[in-house]
């Protein structure tokens, strides 16, 4: 697996970049993944980002951004506006989790 | 020098790619059975996902889809589609398409997918948009208000043509 310095710290990550390690994940380095794919992260961020880690730590599988939605109760227009783009990507990505894999 | 700023500058995926902007997807749906709107509902969703300007042109019996009376009621059948496995004139007994459509929309569910109307808020929340089309809307003696409101217009093909210029398309 390929390394790469993020905020002093050395992050394992695979070839698209996303982080591999779960357990090396900080809000620290949240803050600084957000920054680095141009977000600044608002407290709406973080409900969602620290949902998607705790989702994760009981699903053993990144939520999809239906899943985002119906658990969190923000509608999938917000996700987009604070995600911008790729938002389920993006939040996995912050969120320091694989990239998810179901379709809806 | 380069090796130097290499191992400075943190590997990050590369979302927001100028190759991967300005894409386009137009998908029209003319089918109005449960089994064959979920196939362009969940092409449109990861387009939409992907930051894919997605277009949806409903046609024929793709307007059930879209038509209020009938979005929440699409029905799968056995009859005709021998991808079920299943003998034939099974499929005619009465209450069998009753019986198999609560079978698919329980499976669908089961994946957490939603059901038509709710995907199409999904989809339409997610930025995409809906077309109908002219020459159904007239053969059925539909108008926008048999619609759901967020279908932005009953168009004629040529200006679903004109409007998803240098989209790519798939025909559903």
């Amino acid at each position: 697996m390929p390394t790469t310095t993020i905020a002093g710290q050395a992050v394992e990550v695979n070839d698209e970049g996303f982080l591999t390690r779960p357990d090396q994940w900080s809000d620290d380095l949240g803050t600084e993944l957000a920054r680095l794919i141009g977000i600044e992260l608002t407290a709406d961020h973080w409900k969602l980002v620290h949902f998607l880690r705790d989702d994760f730590a009981h699903q053993r599988e990144t939520a999809t951004l239906r899943r985002v939605s119906t658990q969190t109760g923000t509608p999938i227009k917000s996700l987009f506006d604070l995600f911008p783009g790729k938002p389920a990507k993006k939040m996995a990505y912050v969120a320091g989790l694989p990239k998810p894999k179901g379709c809806v | 020098m380069t090796t130097h700023a290499d191992q400075t500058t943190p590997f990050v995926p590369r979302f927001d790619a100028p190759e991967s902007q300005g894409r386009k997807l137009a998908i029209i749906c003319s089918k109005g059975n449960l089994d064959m709107a979920y196939p362009g509902l969940i092409l449109a969703n990861a387009a939409l996902g992907e930051g894919v300007e997605t277009h949806l042109f409903f046609t024929f019996w793709g307007f059930d889809m879209i038509n209020r009376k009938t979005s929440g009621d699409l029905k799968f059948t056995m009859l005709g589609n021998t991808a079920t496995h299943m003998p034939q004139g099974l499929g005619g007994i009465p209450g069998m398409t009753h019986l198999a459509t609560s079978q698919m929309k329980k499976a669908i569910a089961d994946l957490d997918v939603p059901e038509v109307p709710e995907f199409l808020d999904q989809i339409v929340g997610s930025g995409g948009h809906l077309w109908a089309c002219r020459m159904s809307a007239d053969m059925q003696h539909l108008t926008e208000g048999d619609l759901r409101d967020d279908v932005e217009g009953i168009i004629s093909a040529s200006d679903f043509i004109e409007l998803t210029e240098g989209a790519q398309l798939l025909f559903i």
